[in-house]
């Protein structure tokens, strides 16, 4: 079987369920972050997939790169957060941290 | 001088007094004695301007009819309301009329007001009432003159009321007052059937309709009454009989108030307004007019002989003299009723004003004697004031001679040209009571008059009081001068014993009747020969006028050559012959009673009593009622008490024990289902909340499942 | 043939290592599964003629944000404790989670593999996409780029501006 554009969906599929796995289950807030990146590395296999086999657009390109601008964007400031919940809780547990309650 | 500026300062007149009131009301402790000296110099100014008014009206526009403004007041709708103004030769020498005499009493109260406390209050009134007076003077509209004729009742009120701490003035203003306001209801009617049948106020739209043949709605007997209800205006304000009764009571006021209001002006605005109404007047109208005054010149006359006090007698005397001027206008002898109107306003004026000076002089008097309990008004306790206040006594003596009807006075002229037109009409129509009532009437006021003149004034004083009073300064017997040269003849006539060749009566022409002949007497209806020469003149065309008989006169206003004016000019003589007999009868028994003694008066009343109690008692119409309307007014307000006590607070108190119950029930009703409804609601929120509450974690990573599930069943739904 | 195995291997590197990520217990082994995720994604980009992505890729992510990562892994964390460790976690969250993320991969792969893609069928050969694309961002997307620029700046002078806050 030639290797076509279902082979790189269900690679993105997969890859997107570990993302959410991780966010879901993990305490530290930087593991968190980390399965965000998943979810947007998998989100972008999507887009250069589709594009190539939709002839070679170049528009899935373009999005994959804001959406990595993005992500770099994202994780500067969620890093700085993190640093601000360790200086005030001197731990980075989301589960912990659940101010919203209240 | 055109008849532009003849308005303009007619309404500048009019208008003077107001700016006068306003003034003087809204400063009156500023002004203080001041006021009165404002209040006269307005009205100087006014007089001057009147007289030049009058000049220039009837000098040069005497034939112009009425010279008049119309402005639209209100627009409603298709209907518009016009007001204006409007002035003839009658205007025109009412306006002299009422500025002098307003002016001489506003000089003469400077002195017999002066120690008033509410001094420029006083004279704020009279400007008011000055005012008003002017108002129904130059109206051209009914409107107009409704308006100003309430207001001349209110300051009438204010005036009589105006020592208010005395209950007897206080109850006269009021008597005053509700009297007029059952005039002024058949006043209002009338105007109201006008109004409705020719959608205008105006005299000459509504004169000019009747003459075309339009008549409220198609019935003579309408316009009969129209004209009724009218005259009853002038009933109520005039004091005729049945509601004069007012008019004695209203002598509780300042002295000048009773000679301005009482006996010139307001009471003579009864007379205007019928002489205003008479083209309209229809044969039934008229004899009702007529009758009217006759019968309130008679009864009023009988009720002077008897009384004492020297306002009341004069009250009497005037109510009797509108009498007469009525009866004149009801029998057509239009220009002497109110050639009549103006001498009477004259001399009537001067009485009053010099029994005010007699009052005056009599409390001074008092209060150097340091007597506090004695009538100061009544003729009993005078005498012999001829010596102590001789101006007083003469001026007094020409207005008696006038009013008594001697030759080579104004009253003469007037009084027998009234009666020459009684008897004309007696002649034309039958009706000879009026006759008789006016020669009667004639006969007891020379008696009365004279009466009171020897008791005030002649024999010996019959108080200390009257023996130490003293002439007034010249604030007080300059107006009397000025009054009694009036009374005069050769102001209004060369001809002392015709006072048909004067200027006046060149100048005050009866006007021609708009009423259609079949309602008209038939002596009042013009000759044919003067219509048609009168419809040539004016370039009609003769046919149109033959068919339609009165259609070209109501305009001209022209005098209107009749059967019953020549019948008027026969009387003159018979009528002259026969007043002087009887004026000298009346003349005559008043001196051999009371001056020389010949005949006890007690004794003539002992032998006449029942007459004499009617008399003295006022043919007892105060008390007849009180018996009758009042009575039954307060019944009938005791029966609706009665009525509100049981029935309408009943059914109040039913409604509120209603009320009270359904509260009650609303009440319980709130508190059970309203509450618990809202109670109810309150708890399944709370239970909602404690069912989600769970869900609020406040764990970032329970959201995100959530989220992430629902997004998933929303997904899968959509594919 | 050769094309396949090397699709296969990258893929497998992508899963594995992401697993890697997901599971470990410690946080720097996470760290560098996710350095080897990030570069089996840039072979795969490769194979499908994304040179210019796969080499952004590599630079941003495995040179930028993973290095920031790992500074913040060590910064957040006592070095010598038992901090170090990911944490544990309750059984019934693990339960949740695992639940969720199998229906997710589930539902994805059945739609994944049941819709008929509409494919092009004709390949173009380009050697580069890099003037295709520097092209494009300079005509049609200039305002994204400049938007995403600006983005990208005040995404930095705010997270400095947060990180320095005492």
């Amino acid at each position: 079987m030639e290797i076509g554009l279902t082979h790189y969906l269900v690679v993105s599929a997969l890859l997107f369920s570990l993302g959410v796995f991780g966010i879901v289950t993990r305490k530290n807030s930087i593991l968190v972050l980390m399965g965000l990146e998943l979810i947007l590395n998998s989100a972008n296999l999507n887009f250069i997939a589709f594009s190539k086999f939709k002839g070679l657009n170049i528009e899935g390109h373009i999005a994959t790169l804001f959406v990595i601008v993005l992500a770099a964007a994202e994780v500067a400031v969620a890093l700085a957060i993190i640093l601000n919940i360790y200086q005030n809780y001197h731990h980075i547990d989301v589960d912990e941290i659940n101010k919203l309650k209240e | 001088m055109t008849h532009e500026t003849l308005l303009r300062i007619s309404s500048i007149i009019l208008l003077l007094p107001l700016a006068g009131f306003t003034g003087i009301i809204f400063f009156q402790k500023k002004l203080g004695r001041a006021a009165g000296y404002i209040g006269s110099s307005i009205l100087g100014i006014n007089l001057f301007l009147s007289l030049l008014v009058a000049y220039q009206k009837l000098a040069f526009f005497s034939d112009a009819g009425m010279l008049q403004w119309k402005f639209d007041w209100l627009n409603l709708g298709s209907h518009s309301i016009t007001i204006g103004i409007g002035l003839d030769n009658l205007a025109a020498i009412m306006l002299i009329v009422v500025n002098l005499i307003s002016f001489l009493v506003h000089v003469f109260s400077l002195e017999y007001m002066r120690e008033d406390i509410r001094f420029p209050r006083f004279y704020a009134y009279l400007g008011l009432f000055t005012f008003s007076m002017l108002g129904i003077v130059i109206a051209n509209n009914f409107l107009n003159m409704y308006i100003f004729w309430e207001l001349v009742g209110i300051s009438s009120y204010l005036l009589i009321g105006f020592w208010y701490e005395k209950d007897s003035a206080a109850n006269a203003s009021k008597k005053a007052f509700i009297t007029n306001r059952v005039g002024d209801f058949g006043f209002f009617a009338g105007i109201m059937i006008l109004f409705f049948t020719y959608g205008s106020f105006m005299f000459d739209d509504i004169f000019s309709h009747i003459g075309e043949g339009h008549i409220p709605f198609d019935s003579g007997t309408m316009l009969t009454l129209a004209g009724i209800l009218l005259f009853m205006g002038a009933i109520g304000k005039s004091a005729q009989f049945p509601l004069h009764v007012w008019l004695p009571d209203a002598m509780e006021g300042p002295t000048p108030v009773s000679a301005l209001i009482h006996a010139a002006t307001m009471v003579a605005a009864g007379v205007y307004l019928t002489a205003r109404i008479f083209p309209m007047l229809t044969a039934d109208a008229l004899l009702f007019v007529a009758y009217i005054g006759a019968i309130t010149a008679f009864i009023a006359a009988t009720i002077a002989i008897t009384q004492t006090d020297f306002k009341r007698i004069l009250a009497y005397s005037t109510v009797s003299q509108l009498g007469y001027m009525i009866m004149a206008i009801g029998v057509g002898a239009y220009s002497y009723g109110f050639f009549h109107l103006v001498t009477h306003a004259w001399f009537k004026a001067c009485l009053f004003l010099a029994s005010g000076s007699v009052i005056h002089a009599m409390h001074h008097s008092m209060h150097h004697a340091g007597e506090h309990h004695m009538d100061p008004q009544d003729i009993r306790n005078m005498g012999g004031l001829r010596k102590t206040m001789p101006v007083t006594y003469f001026t007094f003596l020409f207005s008696t001679i006038a009013i008594a009807g001697v030759p080579f006075t104004s009253g003469f002229l007037s009084k027998d040209g009234i009666l020459a037109g009684t008897m004309a009409f007696g002649q034309l129509s039958g009706h000879w009571f009026i006759a008789f009532s006016g020669f009667a009437s004639a006969a007891m006021t020379a008696f009365y008059m004279f009466r009171l003149l020897i008791s005030a004034f002649h024999g010996q004083p019959k108080t200390h009081i009257a023996a130490h009073t003293h002439e007034n300064n010249k604030l007080i017997t300059v107006p009397l001068i000025v009054l009694s040269i009036l009374t005069f003849w050769f102001f209004y006539s060369f001809n002392p014993f015709d006072g048909g060749s004067g200027w006046f009566y060149q100048k005050i022409k009866t006007p021609a009747t708009v009423v259609q002949a079949e309602h008209q007497w038939g002596f009042f209806v013009p000759y044919e020969s003067v219509r048609s020469h009168s419809a040539a003149c004016c370039g009609e065309p003769t046919a149109n006028s033959a068919t339609e008989p009165s259609h070209n006169h109501h305009k001209e206003a022209h005098h209107a050559l009749n059967k019953y004016e020549e019948a008027l000019h026969h009387a003159h003589l018979p009528a002259m012959i026969i007043s002087l007999i009887i004026a000298g009868l009346g003349i005559f028994l008043s001196f051999s009673f009371y001056q020389f003694k010949i005949f006890n008066p007690d004794g003539v009343a002992e032998l006449i009593r029942p007459f004499y109690l009617l008399s003295y008692n006022k043919w007892y119409f105060d008390e007849i009622y009180d018996a009758s309307v009042i009575w039954g007014t307060t019944t009938f307000a005791k029966i609706l008490a009665l009525f509100d006590l049981y029935i309408i607070d009943g059914i109040v108190n039913l409604v509120g024990w209603f009320t009270k119950l359904v509260g009650h029930f609303i009440g319980w009703f709130d508190l059970y289902v309203i509450d618990g409804l809202v109670n109810l609601t309150a708890n399944v929120t709370a239970f909602f909340g404690l069912v989600f509450r769970k869900f609020q974690t406040g764990r970032i990573q329970a959201y995100i499942v959530m989220t992430i599930i629902f997004a998933m069943v929303l997904l899968y739904y959509v594919l | 043939m050769l094309f396949d195995f090397v699709f296969y291997m990258f893929a497998v590197i992508v899963i594995v290592s992401a697993m890697g990520v997901v599971f470990s217990k410690k946080m720097m082994y996470s760290a560098f599964s996710l350095l080897f995720t990030f570069f089996g994604m840039a072979g795969l980009y490769v194979l499908l003629s994304a040179d210019f992505v796969a080499v952004t890729q590599i630079m941003v992510y495995v040179g930028g944000i993973l290095v920031l990562i790992v500074f913040g892994v060590m910064l957040t964390s006592k070095i010598t404790g038992v901090d170090i460790k990911t944490g544990t976690i309750g059984k019934i969250q693990l339960t949740i989670g695992a639940i969720t993320s199998v229906i997710v991969a589930i539902i994805l792969l059945f739609t994944y593999l049941n819709v008929e893609w509409m494919t092009s069928q004709f390949q173009i050969e380009v050697s580069t996409t890099t003037h295709f694309i520097g092209f494009g961002l300079f005509t049609e997307y200039l305002l994204p780029f400049f938007v995403a620029a600006i983005l990208l700046l005040v995404a930095f002078i705010g997270a400095a501006k947060i990180a320095r806050r005492k």
